[in-house]
């Protein structure tokens, strides 16, 4: 979450720290360093994944492909999807729009907004699924006039749907404050006295502006949705076929001894990991280039 | 198109940014809003503009009063201290976006308006770099595009905030000249903001010398430099030399020192300050005299044209320093040295009285 612009800023500096023998480290250090660092990589991030493929695989293609194409794994795959689709969306208009009010305007309440911004990350997901229950669930606040209308929120899709939401709420929003607090106004009161209406301004000059950070929380933010357990978890009610999520349907797997099938289904969330990763990197390279290009030149 | 504000008054918490503004800009005037830091004029033009809301009092362009129209239909071009271009877009479509951003009804064709481009930036002379990202472009030739962009919709009038407050000293005095230049040509009503006092006198039609919120004097470059109306005016425009002290029939006591003055209206015992301009000064190295005040030279500075003197006050004005103009030769003749006593005597005198501070 650092922001996607300033990561990719240090390389240079690193290699010309490097090639310098006045500022070089001894080789000792250095091995040292690497060495620790790759090794605590390799057991602890690269061979969980490894494990997880080898596992998926090790009971063959038929094993592994009966287990994706299976009804419930299937259905599974529809309803993250579902969640995705719905709270991606949902948090890029809240996203773009409180980091808008916030960066660009004084209001009341800014720094209460800002921290309730937060609030999905500080607080535990199983809590986040919690307060739904007790607000939607039977016994909830709104429970008796829920069950009156017949409506289903929790252990049903749009308690899912609602859950995802609130865990991926600070993503977009995150990203893009500091970026467009750096950026200021001066570009958009330019558009206003040139006569561009607030969409155009939206569409022509802010959003151009921000679309690497935006898309950079837009990967971060599906990431988080496809992958959520917790908050997901208490309000799904394990309906198999129904209200399992792939990382629900995954666990269902793996406590009814069927390894293989477990393993499979986590494969998919492994390669959306990874896939997420590929376009994460060439997001920040994009973005970290074309913040090379706006610096000002000296003039 | 004239521009007239009258009782603008506006409020930053408990700071008084502006104070019961009142002021006429005349069709075709290029007008320098000139005043240090925080003393808002950057305020008043983003006003003007809309871009800021007065707490009180009007705006009137044209002579209607637009305090209602929103900004984009006052028809203002206003060019930034920062560019403010859109850095994600040519040149061209820089120029280009105040016309293509118009209502469906009113928009020009895509060729009518690359004909108005081209020409905007021939007249700004950086047709060549049409492709190019502001990016790309040198701080002078960003503010030359910020400022054709704000002409291409034809705004009726034209509001600079500090246009070359960001730039070195060469290109600014190079685009000083341009902008008069362009100023003729178009004769397009402007207001420019500035701290820097040569800029105003020398490129605009009248300056508005402004400080605290309040208009200190308005004319033009010749009057508000020669026959400047407040101490504050006089110290703002150029280096000075000041004297504080108190009427004595015919002369000023300074310290211990005595100063001839010729303001004959002040009661005896008023408390004055009184300047001189450093080329207003003569330097006396008579050991006897007694006029004037009495000074130590600290350092002879002569390279250029003339020669600079720093000196510090004795007697009564210890701690205050002077500073005196000369030509090199007369320099050389009056054999100047460091740490010797010398009288200072003022051609000319400007004395103000203190209010507030009569004995």
């Amino acid at each position: 979450m650092a922001g996607a612009t300033t990561l990719k800023l240090g390389g240079d500096h690193a290699a010309r720290f490097e090639s310098r023998a006045a500022t070089r480290e001894t080789p000792l250090v250095k091995w040292t360093i690497l060495a620790i660092s790759l090794s605590f990589f390799a057991l602890f991030l690269l061979m969980p994944l490894i494990a997880v493929f080898v596992e998926a695989l090790r009971k063959g293609w038929d094993t592994y492909l009966a287990a994706l194409i299976d009804p419930d794994a299937l259905s599974a795959v529809k309803l993250t999807l579902l969640a995705a689709i719905v709270s991606v969306p949902l948090n890029l208009v809240f996203g773009v729009s409180a980091a808008w009010a916030i960066a660009k305007f004084e209001f009341r309440g800014k720094h209460f907004l800002i921290t309730l911004i937060d609030l999905p990350f500080s607080v535990s997901p199983v809590i986040a699924g919690l307060i739904y229950v007790l607000v939607f669930g039977a016994q909830g606040w709104l429970g008796p006039w829920l069950a009156e209308h017949d409506i289903r929120i929790i252990f049903a899709v749009p308690g899912i749907v609602m859950a995802t939401v609130f865990v991926t709420f600070p993503f977009i929003a995150r990203e893009l404050i500091p970026l467009m607090q750096a950026q200021g106004r001066e570009e958009e009161e330019a558009a206003v006295v040139l006569g561009a209406n607030g969409w155009q301004i939206l569409w022509h000059v802010t959003l151009p502006n921000i679309k690497w950070g935006l898309l950079y929380g837009v990967i971060l933010t599906n990431a988080r949705a496809m992958g959520e357990f917790g908050a997901v978890s208490v309000v799904s009610g394990h309906i198999r076929g129904e209200t399992n999520t792939l990382p629900l349907h995954v666990e269902i797997l793996y406590n009814e001894y069927q390894f293989a099938g477990a393993f499979a289904v986590a494969s998919l969330l492994a390669m959306l990991a990874l896939v997420t990763l590929v376009i994460k990197n060439w997001v920040e390279y994009q973005a970290a280039r074309s913040y090379r290009d706006q610096q000002d030149i000296p003039s | 198109m004239s521009i007239q504000v009258r009782n603008i008054h506006k409020q930053f918490g408990n700071f008084t940014a502006l104070d019961d503004i009142s002021l006429d800009f005349p069709t075709g005037e290029l007008v320098a809003l000139l005043g240090p830091s925080g003393c808002g004029k950057t305020t008043l033009l983003r006003i003007i503009a809309g871009l800021e809301q007065a707490d009180s009092g009007s705006v009137l362009l044209d002579g209607a009063d637009a305090s209602a129209t929103h900004v984009r239909e006052r028809q203002v071009g206003f060019v930034f201290q920062h560019y403010a271009l859109f850095r994600h877009m040519t040149v061209y479509d820089n120029v280009a976006f105040g016309m293509r951003m118009k209502a469906r009804g009113q928009r020009p064709s895509e060729a009518k308006i690359r004909d108005k481009v081209h020409e905007l930036l021939n007249l700004v002379q950086l047709e060549w770099l049409a492709d190019r990202f502001p990016s790309q472009l040198s701080g002078g030739q960003r503010q030359r595009i910020a400022l054709a962009r704000a002409l291409a919709v034809e705004p009726r009038v034209l509001l600079l905030d500090e246009p070359f407050g960001a730039l070195d000293a060469k290109v600014r005095k190079e685009l000083r000249r341009w902008l008069r230049k362009l100023h003729d040509e178009l004769h397009i009503t402007s207001i420019f903001v500035t701290h820097d006092q040569e800029e105003a006198l020398e490129v605009a039609d009248r300056v508005v010398l402004m400080d605290h919120g309040h208009v200190e004097q308005i004319g033009t470059p010749e009057e508000v430099y020669r026959h400047p109306a407040t101490p504050f005016v006089y110290s703002f425009l150029g280096a000075v030399n000041l004297f504080h002290g108190r009427v004595d029939g015919d002369d000023l006591r300074v310290g211990e020192d005595t100063l001839a003055h010729d303001r004959r209206d002040l009661d005896h015992g008023a408390e004055v300050v009184a300047f001189a301009r450093p080329h207003e000064l003569e330097i006396v190295v008579d050991p006897q005299s007694t006029a004037g005040i009495a000074a130590r030279i600290n350092r002879v500075l002569s390279f250029g044209v003339t020669a600079r003197i720093e000196l510090d006050g004795v007697n009564g004005s210890t701690g205050q320093h002077f500073e005196v103009e000369l030509t090199r030769e007369q320099v050389k003749e009056l054999a100047l040295a460091d740490g010797q006593l010398v009288r200072l005597l003022p051609s000319r005198l400007k004395v103000f009285e203190q209010p507030g501070a009569q004995a």
